[in-house]
């Protein structure tokens, strides 16, 4: 958690990166980890793969469909990420649903990501309500960060609530749609970004989804501590392979 | 103790909203609105006129005489198999289209598997001039022609889902997506007793006119409102649910569910939930879902594309669990000579689902005096080229 603080408290706007564990190559997770890290990306969402990715478009669907078709699974991942701490040191985010995590175990779990040394969650399809009653305990034992989601239609009641249970950051959605659309942002998505930077909450915001480019991150992150990339990445691993990640990182945010 | 949902959305320990937060203000607002607007005075009379004008309803409760004879029992059908499109679906589609026009939306999606239930969301929104628009997954497309020109005839787009296995579960993902993406102005018609709270009981509530009906019927048929057993097939539930509704607090009327077991619950191709099926989360609902030890979810296989869903309602999830329904499978096999077996002893061809229900009098004895409701939830038409294929008619 510690090491997300730190991150968050840098005086410059961040960019973060998705990825799904285990695609192209399944072996791929730590030397993609260790290439963002060295192309300056201030921290690293891995995506746990799931077969009914609800809130995924389908450039992250078929990512996910690869990699279990690849073998990859919770295990795996951990497995993987074993000693990755002696090598990377930005924060590490563990995106996935709550099926697999269910099964592997909610406490086994979080205790797998704190020997690994992840550093928080984003489980899209736990909600707050959910967290607070049943897993928060378990989480803040294992010193895990759970980070919400808001979107352009949550009310300003639900945001402040939100709010006062996160750690960390607030992981803004752009736009009213599921990952990796492209269609850039209308006055009305700078108007909401606008609108949350206004209400002044503990916890700075991030924004994802949507985000694809120069522009969108530079409209994302004019109000907003950061962004996140995550289909546009995957395409670019898919069409140009891992070398090129410095290109991909130069396009979004030039050195 | 109720088996009914609890303030919470939960059924024991099943039930609830696992949404993401993308979906949290169209549930909400459900959730807040739907037992005052289902309680308006004004619905309910729309609503049960609907029901009798359009549906046909009452439906039948038939004494089925020469099955009853052959088994040495007295079964009763419900016939939900002479509703308007061919089966109980309708029931709760004409409930939520009610429900939409009072939310404001103008805009309806859905998923089907089969294509019944896309078929019944098609023919409300003609009905009331909605535009609506039916997620099916692109090998049921092809396997299912007939229900695809219906829904295109009644004024419907039809969407291909090409995501993950290509069936109901993908169909139900893209329909959520687009939710996700349309997230003022569109209601989703959930099908079955599935998805988060509120739908389960939302769409069990629509579907409870069976039992209202069947208690009125039996009590003028043989004096008295509760049946020893009421029987129903089980896919993700919702023509059991509505048969079920009003006995689930009665515990002198048993409750049996019936589950596709496919080719044999060991056979790798199967779809009995509640015998494979581990606690889990599908569709923003936990219940049991047949799923890898990974918790990735499975596909299901059975000869009845109705009953192919890999997971179950919350409530029969916790029917199963607690004790209260007794919880059969039925081999394609057994399920496709019973449907044949009551076209001949009673002149009726049963939907394959529904025939799933009718199988298991073959090893599942009763007394003589039994009361037996079976909900025969649909017909046979939609599954001609299914028999005629297995019986080389």
């Amino acid at each position: 958690m510690n090491r997300i603080k730190n991150t968050l408290a840098q005086n410059t706007k961040l960019l973060s990166i998705y990825f799904t564990a285990g695609y192209p190559e399944p072996e791929d997770t730590v030397s993609i980890i260790k290439d963002l890290e060295k192309n300056g990306i201030d921290f690293i969402e891995i995506g746990l793969p799931f077969s009914d990715p609800l809130a995924d478009g389908p450039t992250i669907q078929e990512s996910s469909g690869v990699a279990l078709k690849n073998g990859m699974t919770t295990k795996k991942l951990f497995q993987q990420l074993e000693g990755i701490r002696e090598e990377v040191e930005i924060p590490l985010i563990i995106m996935g649903y709550f099926n697999p995590i269910l099964q592997f175990g909610v406490e086994a779990f979080c205790q797998s990501c704190a020997a690994v040394g992840i550093d928080g969650l984003i489980i899209p399809d736990l909600p707050v309500e959910e967290y607070n009653e049943k897993y928060r305990e378990i989480f803040e034992k294992y010193g895990l960060s759970n980070i919400f989601l808001i979107t352009p239609q949550t009310s300003e009641e639900r945001i402040r609530f939100i709010d006062s249970v996160s750690e960390g950051f607030i992981y803004m959605v752009s736009t009213a749609s599921v990952t990796g659309s492209t269609k850039g942002f209308t006055k009305e998505t700078r108007d909401y970004f606008r609108r949350i930077s206004e209400m002044k909450l503990r916890n700075p915001q991030i924004v994802g989804f949507g985000i694809s480019d120069k522009e969108t991150y530079g409209q994302a992150t004019e109000f907003a501590k950061g962004a996140i990339i995550g289909s546009a990445f995957i395409k670019h691993l898919n069409s140009s392979r891992k070398q090129d990640i410095a290109d991909f990182v130069k396009s979004i945010r030039p050195v | 103790m109720s088996y009914q949902v609890d303030e919470k959305g939960y059924y024991g320990d099943f039930g609830g909203a696992y949404i993401p937060e993308m979906l949290y203000p169209n549930v909400e607002e459900l959730r807040r609105q739907y037992l005052d607007i289902m309680k308006e005075e004004s619905f309910q009379k729309e609503f049960k006129e609907l029901l009798r004008d359009y549906v046909g309803r009452p439906t039948p409760l038939y004494y089925a005489e020469r099955f009853s004879k052959k088994y040495g029992t007295k079964v009763y059908l419900k016939r939900e198999d002479l509703c308007h499109t061919g089966a109980h679906k309708i029931n709760n589609t004409v409930g939520q289209i009610l429900m939409a026009k009072r939310l404001g939306k103008n805009r309806i999606i859905a998923e089907t598997g089969a294509g019944q239930h896309g078929v019944a969301t098609a023919t409300v929104c003609a009905l009331m001039g909605i535009e609506c628009i039916v997620y099916m997954g692109e090998i049921d497309i092809d396997r299912q022609a007939p229900n695809v020109a219906r829904m295109k005839m009644l004024g419907a787009t039809v969407i291909p889902a090409k995501s993950g296995s290509r069936t109901l579960k993908d169909a139900t993902n893209e329909a959520i997506r687009d939710w996700i993406n349309n997230p003022v102005d569109t209601h989703y018609i959930i099908g079955s007793v599935v998805g988060p709270h509120p739908y389960p009981d939302m769409v069990a509530r629509f579907q409870a006119v069976i039992s209202e009906e069947i208690k009125v019927q039996l009590k003028e048929k043989e004096n008295r409102e509760n049946p020893d057993y009421v029987v129903a097939c089980v896919g993700g539930g919702s023509n059991a649910a509505g048969a079920y509704f009003h006995y689930l607090d009665t515990p002198e009327v048993g409750i049996i569910a019936v589950e596709a077991a496919g080719k044999g619950i060991d056979s790798g191709e199967s779809a009995a939930t509640s015998a494979l099926g581990k606690e889990g989360i599908i569709h923003g609902s936990k219940t049991l879902l047949m799923q890898s030890e990974d918790g990735q979810i499975t596909e299901p296989y059975s000869i009845s594309a109705g009953l192919d869903y890999p997971g179950v309602g919350p409530m029969h999830a916790n029917l199963f669990r607690s004790g209260r329904g007794e919880f059969i499978s039925i081999t394609d096999d057994a399920a496709m000579k019973a449907g044949l077996q009551l076209a001949k002893l009673e002149g009726i061809i049963p939907a394959i689902e529904s025939s799933h229900a009718l199988a298991i009098f073959e090893d599942r004895k009763f007394k003589e005096d039994d009361i037996v409701v079976v909900n025969l939830s649909g017909r046979g038409d939609k599954d001609l080229s299914t028999y005629i294929d297995y019986f080389q008619l």
